[in-house]
């Protein structure tokens, strides 16, 4: 069996969880709006961040999340705002799912004192304590162990916060990740591994990589429920996301997800795309999971067209001031650099 | 929760006048984690055998029974996990201690150590603090051998963003850990297996030692020593048979190297005009070396009637057979021979 061919996912299968009742999730209205202004939120950040790159306006690097949009979406729904996310390289999904502003984003990616770091992190270390964003991370795998911990964290202090972990397939490589779920395994932590499987971790096939008839069969090595689900699909998504934070709530510990989707952008700018065919590429865009979602929650009479102009309208009105005053905002500046290091 | 916004960094609180007590090194570091715990439940220890076991070297003991398995915690054999959960539970609101079996062990651990822990502060823009302890044993001397004999000092002090300590005596052990506990920052707190049974007066209750303040542990006018770890109680026993000799030697510690008290240190080296630095760890690139760069750099250069000399662990592994392990750093002769060397020669 293949496990890059996401029909396959579009049921769950479960390991280890043991007979639960499995939640349904479907839009009402309501969600239906919420998840896809979210959505658009995403893909159009992203275009307008790919724009600004493009022409030579923003420095550095880039990672796009365009294609994957339902994960975050999907996930960060079944969260309340004071549950904490820890996020990857490839974040501004996670960032922006989670409630972040975006003009503040846009500023940081502009380099600008304004910005969620004042300039001293950009695309891959924003954090947003306000809405739980424990930060993405330019260390692959680096936000698990750090997951597991804000888990124990929440645990110690008596709370019921939950916490997602971002990672790609491309973590699951790394030792990190082990030791992190080994940890969290022990302690039955509050906390959801949440892998975003785009079939590659830059040009490494993760189906060649992790020879397993599905990735989340990893969870049985851990003592943990294992769950596949189609990411293209945000309902589907926030289906499994909410029985895995309903576990965790109930301190039955965590749950391994792994969400089926796709990245239609090269990994970072320098990607030559020489590792995967123009076919497969075209084949995902066919699956958009805006689209979609659109096609859905239309069909379903959840929604009208007009909402969904309306929708693309204010997100547009939305970024368009975001970019104008993040550019028109200071510089950052290297006046106290020094006295960045260390808090006091 | 607790008083914890009381005491700040770089003041000593001694209770109780300078009330003292006997103890031993790796007890007076239990004492730290008892008051510490006791006085606000933030904080809290895991790490490898901490608990029931008591710690691969008997630093926790019965910190267990004291305060309960939840906050002594047992982790897995995951150097890079416990500290990441850590560091989790740092930014969270917790005040966590991890502890490394073996400071060789961090090798494991430096993504969160150095990518991590270390960079989140500036990173973030301010954001977020991690008020996370990384306590680890250091050094040579127990017939441990390569991977279990190490001074990694300089790596940690080469990483802006970690505070990097190394508490000589039983009484710094236990002030040093409980400043390293109430800083916003990550600390990494290097304490030497060979010093865990030496006893000291050791200042009782809630008794800080301030981080970036160096102690002059003796004086006198002919050369200054400057050591760290292990190698301050053989500077001192050195000092002891110098002066037996006619030479008169002052010694400092600098107890903490991440920050760096280097107007004591170049103070010390003007009023003496002559200046070793002393170090177990190996030569090259050791800590010393940024100190004998810093005494460079200062007006004490002018004040120098000798070059300036380093005695350093050789540049190799430690060894296992005792006789080649104690050639490899800097025993007590040694000290003697190179500080007589270079006041007799200057
Ligand atoms: C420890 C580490 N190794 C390598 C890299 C370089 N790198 C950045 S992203 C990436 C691929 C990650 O793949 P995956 O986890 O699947 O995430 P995706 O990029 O697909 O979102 C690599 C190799 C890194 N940042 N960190
Ligand atoms: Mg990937």
């Amino acid at each position: 069996m293949d496990n890059d061919d996401p029909q396959q996912f579009s049921v769950r299968t479960d390991t280890g969880a043991g007979g639960e009742p499995m939640t349904e999730v479907r839009y009402d209205r309501a969600s239906a709006l919420d998840a896809f202004t979210t959505m658009w939120r995403i893909r159009r950040f992203e275009e307008a961040v790919e724009d600004l790159y493009g022409r030579g306006l923003m420095h550095g690097t880039m990672h796009l999340s365009i294609g994957q949009e339902a994960v975050p979406t999907g996930a960060c729904r079944a969260l309340r705002p004071d549950d904490y996310i820890t996020s990857t390289h490839r974040g501004h999904g996670h960032c922006i799912a989670k409630g972040a502003d975006l003009e503040r984003m846009m500023a940081e990616l502009l380099a600008k004192e304004t910005g969620y770091c004042r300039g001293r992190g950009g695309s891959m270390h924003i954090a947003d304590t306000a809405t739980g964003n424990l930060g993405a991370n330019g260390i692959v795998a680096g936000g698990v162990p750090i997951a597991t911990g804000a888990a124990l964290s929440s645990r110690m202090r008596g709370t019921d916060q939950v916490t997602v972990c971002f990672h790609g397939d491309g973590a699951l490589g790394e030792g990190a990740w082990h030791e992190g779920v080994i940890l969290a395994a022990m302690w039955k932590l509050p906390v959801i591994f949440l892998c975003e499987n785009n079939l590659y971790g830059m040009s490494m096939s993760s189906a060649k990589a992790f020879p397993l008839e599905q990735l989340s069969d990893r969870a049985r090595g851990y003592g943990i429920p294992g769950v596949t689900v189609d990411g293209n699909d945000p309902e589907a998504v926030e289906s499994v996301t909410t029985d895995a934070v309903a576990r965790a709530r109930a301190g039955e510990g965590p749950t391994f997800i792994v969400a089926q989707t796709y990245r239609w952008r090269g990994h970072s700018k320098s990607d030559k795309n020489l590792y995967r065919t123009r076919d497969e590429i075209e084949d995902w865009r066919q699956r958009d999971p805006i689209e979609r979602f659109e096609h859905s929650i239309l069909e379903r009479g959840l929604v009208g067209r007009a909402d969904l102009d309306q929708v693309r309208a204010g997100v547009r009105d939305e970024l368009r001031g975001a970019v104008q005053r993040a550019n028109a905002a200071p510089d950052a500046s290297a006046a106290d650099l020094l006295s960045g290091v260390y808090a006091r | 929760m607790s008083d914890h916004g009381a005491a700040t960094g770089t003041e000593v609180r001694v209770t109780g006048a300078t009330e003292t007590t006997v103890m031993t090194y790796a007890e007076a570091i239990r004492d730290a984690l008892t008051t510490a715990m006791r006085r606000d439940e933030r904080v809290f220890l895991m790490g490898e055998d901490v608990g029931r076991y008591g710690g691969a070297f008997g630093v926790t003991g019965d910190l267990v029974d004291r305060i309960g398995p939840d906050r002594v915690r047992d982790t897995t054999i995951s150097e890079l996990g416990i500290v990441g959960a850590g560091v989790g539970a740092a930014v969270t609101g917790m005040r966590p201690i991890v502890e490394i079996q073996f400071s060789d062990f961090t090798a494991q651990a430096m993504d969160q150590i150095a990518n991590q822990a270390a960079k989140i502060h500036f990173m973030l823009g301010g954001a977020m603090q991690v008020p996370l302890v990384i306590r680890a044993p250091g050094g040579s001397g127990t017939g441990a051998a390569a991977q279990h004999s190490q001074s990694l000092e300089a790596w940690f002090a080469h990483v802006p963003g970690l505070k990097v300590l190394m508490p000589a005596t039983a009484d710094d052990a236990k002030g040093l850990l409980l400043s390293a506990i109430e800083d916003p920052n990550p600390v990494v707190v290097i304490e030497h297996k060979l010093l865990y049974k030496t006893p000291g007066q050791v200042r009782t209750g809630y008794a800080t030692t301030p981080i970036g303040v160096a102690s002059v542990r003796r004086r006198g006018a002919d050369l200054t020593i400057v050591a760290t770890g292990v190698e301050v109680s053989r500077s001192l026993e050195a000092a002891e048979r110098l002066a037996a000799d006619g030479i008169q030697a002052t010694v400092v510690d600098p107890r903490t190297l991440k920050p760096l008290d280097s107007e004591t240190i170049v103070r010390e080296v003007i009023s003496t005009g002559r200046v070793l630095l002393v170090q177990e760890a190996v030569k090259t690139l050791g800590f010393m070396s940024e100190v004998a760069a810093v005494i460079a750099e200062s007006e004490a250069f002018v004040h120098l009637r000798a070059p300036v000399a380093r005695l350093a662990g050789l540049d190799i592994p430690i060894p296992y057979a005792p006789q080649l392990e104690r050639a490899a750093v800097p025993q007590v002769e040694d000290i003697v021979a190179a500080a007589t060397r270079l006041v007799r020669e200057w």
